[in-house]
């Protein structure tokens, strides 16, 4: 009797662990795609070491529209377009940011490598953009200057 | 999340279509303090997906350099009246919301 029951006991929690690990699958699957340590990285070297962007090549293919002086640090509009042929995959980096990594966009079947957003900025700094092209990254970088911080 | 979380807007422009979006989303970056000092969570999106037609054409990353209330713009070539525009995002904390809208001629 005890034995049964304790058999049931083992199912039981077998049961509860499968439960739980097909309910966080998702979730994990999902934290996988985001590149914590870039995101989290703190400095803009360390970001670009972990993205294999740090190679990149300065280019002028690159368009960055933003505006010279940002009144305000926690909207500054961007526009990158890249002219680059293959361009498979934009970055875009602010140095002084307390995580230097704004944003990554990877286009596919049709989508145009261009792209409006708007960024924080913690003080005046370059906001860089990287482009990955095949196996190819260039760069380009463009200063704001930043009259009130964004990071409150 | 409510419908309204986004406002997506998809026309057909010279050849491209021009997708816009504004997202609903407050973008905390977990650095910021409330008034009593204390530190607010963070809360921002994470991850943002559009597809056309059930294709993937964007697939963004973001850390919480992205202003609150996200705007974002992206132009896809090939894409004619009527069809799909589907964008979705996921946060940090498990949130998500979806939108679809029909691309239209300008």
């Amino acid at each position: 009797m005890q034995r049964l029951a304790m058999q049931r006991r083992g199912f039981l929690s077998l049961l509860l662990g499968s439960t739980v690990c097909l309910l966080l699958q998702p979730l994990t699957a999902l934290a996988a795609l985001w590149n914590k340590a870039a995101f989290e990285a703190d400095k803009l070297n360390a970001a670009s070491k972990i993205l294999t962007i740090d190679a990149a090549v300065a280019s002028t293919d690159i368009q960055i529209i933003a505006p010279d002086r940002a009144e305000n640090g926690a909207v500054v509009q961007v526009e990158v377009n890249s002219n680059i042929a293959n361009t498979d995959l934009i970055y875009i980096l602010v140095e002084n940011n307390p995580t230097p990594l704004i944003a990554q966009f990877a286009f596919s079947n049709g989508a145009q490598p261009y792209i409006v957003t708007r960024i924080k900025m913690a003080e005046s700094a370059d906001i860089k953009v990287v482009v990955k092209a095949g196996t190819q990254f260039f760069s380009h970088s463009k200063h704001v200057v930043v009259l009130e911080n964004g990071c409150g | 999340m409510a419908a309204d979380n986004m406002k997506m807007r998809a026309q057909l422009k010279g050849g491209l279509v021009e997708v816009k979006l504004l997202m609903s989303h407050p973008m905390e970056t977990g650095r910021r303090k409330d008034d009593f000092g204390q530190l607010i969570p963070a809360r921002f999106v994470q991850l943002v997906t559009a597809t056309l037609n059930g294709k993937t054409v964007l697939e963004a990353q973001w850390g919480t350099g992205i202003s609150k209330n996200p705007y974002l713009t992206f132009r896809l070539k090939g894409a004619a009246p009527g069809d799909m525009i589907t964008v979705t995002w996921h946060d940090n904390v498990g949130d998500t919301a979806t939108q679809t809208i029909a691309v239209t001629a300008a």
